[in-house]
C-alpha cells in the first residue's frame, strides 16, 4: 500500500508511472495479486492503448490507503482521509452550533434547511419507529444521521473526493455506539435475563424450534446487527468511490492517451461520471437514512414491551 | 497433435463473483419494492408505514450484495 503516490490535482490517487508502464497485452497475463480484483476492467479498456502514455489505471482498494501526510509511523498518523474527516467534523460542528445560536422563532433560510433535517429524523424516523419511546433516542439518532450524511457527502465534494465513511473505522464507531446503546437500554429496562429472554426466545414457537432459532437470534443480536450496519455503509461508499474513480480516470485515459476516434468516448465516460456523482448524492442521503432507520429499529426491538 | 490457441481468457475468476452476487439481491429488491408498491396502491393511507418497513427490508437485502463486493476484495489470491 505504501507504493502509491499521493494524488493528482483532482484528488484522485494515481499510481506511480514507471513501475506500472505495462501495455494491455502484458497486463492480461502478468497479474499482481493486489491489482487482480478489478483488473478485468483494465483488460477491456486498454485494447486501444497504443503503447504511449501509462496505459489505463484501474482503480483498486489501495485508493483508500493513501500515504501518511503527518506523523507517519506513529499511531496518530494522518493521511488524506483522516484530514477530510477532521475537516468535515469541524465544519459540521461549527454549522450546527452557529445554527443553534442564531435560532429564532421566525427562521431564516439556513435555519429552515437544518430544521427540515432535524424534523425529518424526529418525525419520520424516531417517532415512526419508536413511538412513545422516541424522545430518549432522538438526540442520538439525529447525531448519527447528520454525521453520516455529511461524512458521506464528502465523497462528491471536489478536492476532497473521498467519503470518510469509506474506511471501516468510522462506521465501526457509529455501529458500536448503536450496539452498546441497544444492549444497554434493553438490559436496563428488562434486566439481563429479561432482555435475553425477549430477544433470544421469540414467543409462540414450539419448544424444539428454539434449538434452531436461539443460536441464530443470538448471532443476530450480538454479531450480525452491528457488523452489517458498519459493513453496509462502508461497502456502499467504497463502491461509489470506485465507480467515480473509474469513470473519471477512464475519461482522462480516453482524452489524453487513447488515439483517434476513441477520444469521443471520453464524452461518454465523463457523462457517466457526472451522472454517477449525482447518484452518489442520492446514495449518501439514502445510506444515512437507512443507517438511522435500522438503528431506530434495533433500539425499538430492545425496548418495546411484550406483544 | 498441435492445438492452436485462438483465444485466451486471463484474469481471476473471483471477479465474476460480484456479478453473481448481485443476482439474488437484485431479484429480491425487485420483489420487495414491487410488493411494497402494491400494498401502497391498495391502501394509500398506510403508505408511510409501508415505506419505512420497505426500507428496513431493502437494507437487509442490500447487505447481501455488498457482502459480495467486500468478499471480492478480501479473497484475492
Amino acid at each position: 500500500m505504501g507504493a502509491f503516490r499521493c494524488e493528482d490535482g483532482l484528488g484522485f490517487p494515481r499510481r506511480p508511472g514507471p513501475s506500472r508502464c505495462r501495455g494491455a497485452a502484458e497486463d492480461r497475463h502478468a497479474h499482481e495479486p493486489r491489482g487482480a480484483t478489478l483488473s478485468t476492467v483494465a483488460t477491456i479498456l486498454p485494447l486501444a492503448a497504443s503503447g504511449e502514455g501509462n496505459g489505463f489505471h484501474a482503480p483498486s482498494i489501495a485508493e483508500f490507503f493513501p500515504d501518511a501526510i503527518w506523523f507517519a509511523g506513529t499511531p496518530f498518523e494522518i493521511n488524506r482521509i483522516v484530514m477530510v474527516r477532521l475537516l468535515t467534523a469541524a465544519v459540521l460542528v461549527v454549522v450546527m452550533v452557529v445554527a443553534a445560536r442564531r435560532a429564532k422563532v421566525v427562521p431564516s433560510r439556513g435555519q429552515n434547511i437544518i430544521e427540515l433535517g432535524l424534523d425529518f429524523v424526529r418525525v419520520n424516523i424516531a417517532e415512526e419507529i419508536l413511538g412513545h419511546n422516541a424522545k430518549r433516542f432522538v438526540a442520538m439518532l439525529t447525531t448519527i444521521f447528520f454525521s453520516i450524511l455529511v461524512f458521506n457527502l464528502t465523497g462528491v465534494v471536489p478536492l476532497l473526493n473521498i467519503s470518510s465513511t469509506a474506511l471501516i473505522g468510522m462506521p465501526i464507531v457509529l455501529a458500536g455506539w448503536v450496539y452498546l446503546m441497544y444492549l444497554w437500554s434493553g438490559v436496563s429496562k428488562f434486566g439481563v435475563g429479561g432482555y435475553l429472554k425477549n430477544s433470544l426466545f421469540p414467543p409462540g414457537l414450539p419448544w424444539f424450534l428454539y434449538i434452531l432459532v436461539t443460536p441464530i437470534e443470538a448471532l443476530q443480536v450480538f454479531l450480525f446487527r452491528p457488523a452489517t450496519l458498519a459493513l453496509r455503509l462502508t461497502a456502499n461508499m467504497i463502491s461509489g468511490h470506485l465507480i467515480l474513480v473509474l469513470c473519471f480516470s477512464a475519461t482522462q485515459f480516453f482524452l489524453f492517451e487513447a488515439g483517434g476516434a476513441l477520444k469521443a468516448a471520453s464524452v461518454l465516460s465523463l457523462g457517466a461520471g457526472v451522472a454517477f456523482t449525482l447518484f452518489e448524492v442520492l446514495v449518501a442521503a439514502l445510506q444515512a437514512y437507512i443507517f438511522t432507520l435500522l438503528s431506530a429499529a434495533y433500539l425499538n426491538m430492545a425496548v418495546e414491551e411484550e406483544h | 497433435m498441435d492445438s492452436t490457441t485462438l483465444a485466451a481468457v486471463g484474469g481471476n475468476v473471483a471477479t465474476i463473483g460480484y456479478g453473481l452476487g448481485t443476482l439474488g439481491p437484485g431479484i429480491g429488491l425487485g420483489i420487495l419494492i414491487g410488493k411494497a408498491l402494491e400494498g401502497i396502491a391498495r391502501q394509500p393511507e398506510v403508505a408511510g408505514q409501508l415505506r419505512t418497513t420497505m426500507f428496513i427490508g431493502v437494507a437487509f437485502v442490500e447487505v447481501l450484495a455488498l457482502l459480495g463486493l467486500v468478499t471480492g476484495f478480501l479473497f484475492t489470491s
